[in-house]
């Protein structure tokens, strides 16, 4: 197929073609994964973003990178899902159980649970550690708390677009949001702030 | 005067809508004179930070 080669020159014109579709294909996997926490659902978002971004090169202006473009069509694909899933109940969220530990009675933070200072912590960004603790932290979360907050931060949709997609509340939604930070947060604390930031200590 | 349970709902909050007057003003003292609310808050910026430069998405940090 002449398409091919056509793609293959939109990611990068000069060579390592096939390698670098690979590495974008896995990235999408894993971007996917983590959303949609189902591996046949991810793949198949993957698969039809490729698909669309394939036939539709030839609007494909070139000005930004290939795996933008490509990326923004997943997100389409993925709130597809998502969108179909929503029709099936959300469990519904405890609204006080958690957290209320954290503070007292009067609803200040208890001395040693208020939240620690992470110094610089963009620093970790560039740190694969780092990564593997958070994803297992985001994959702590309960499935219907993580899927609003991926929408949000993942996706980067407003507010009043997750609750149309997900026939919530605005309250409701705001709600969630709230405990997803919070209980990632309190991860991120305990199992790489507070806990000798992953590999370094254990040398 | 809010406490630290309300005040980081509101930090949250207001991550995903705009506060009203009220709100801000009062946040903006709890969070004066309270540490750990100021340091949830870092927590809750850099949370979104570390999700938009998230390895498996489409932006590093060093490309804008």
């Amino acid at each position: 197929m002449p398409m091919g080669h056509a793609t293959a020159e939109a990611i990068s014109p000069d060579g390592g073609h096939a390698s670098q579709l690979e590495a974008i294909r896995s990235d999408m996997l894993r971007f996917a994964l983590l959303q949609l926490r189902d591996k046949p659902a991810a793949e198949d978002a993957v698969q039809e973003a490729l698909a669309a971004a394939w036939e539709g090169l030839g609007r494909f202006d070139g000005r930004g990178s290939f795996k933008s473009w490509v990326y923004a069509i997943l997100r389409y694909k993925i709130i597809d899902r998502i969108r179909q899933r929503s029709r099936e109940p959300i469990a519904e969220i405890d609204p006080g159980a958690g957290f209320d530990a954290l503070f007292d009675r009067r609803g200040f933070w208890l001395p040693e649970e208020r939240p620690a200072d992470w110094g610089d912590p963009l620093q970790e960004l560039e740190n694969a550690q780092f990564w593997r603790i958070f994803d297992a932290c985001l994959n702590r979360l309960p499935k219907g708390t993580a899927r609003v907050f991926m929408m949000r931060e993942f996706l980067g949709l407003e507010t009043g677009e997750i609750c149309q997609e997900l026939g919530m509340k605005a309250n409701h939604c705001w709600v969630v949001l709230h405990r997803a930070r919070m209980g990632l947060r309190l991860c991120l604390e305990s199992d790489w702030f507070e806990s000798g930031r992953g590999g370094y200590v254990e040398l | 005067m809010l406490n630290c349970k309300e005040a980081a709902r509101l930090v949250s909050e207001g991550m995903d809508r705009k506060l009203g007057l009220g709100e801000r003003l009062s946040l903006g003292l709890h969070l004066a004179l309270c540490r750990g609310c100021r340091h949830f808050r870092r927590q809750a910026d850099f949370l979104r930070t570390a999700c938009r430069y998230h390895p498996s998405g489409a932006t590093r940090p060093e490309e804008k």
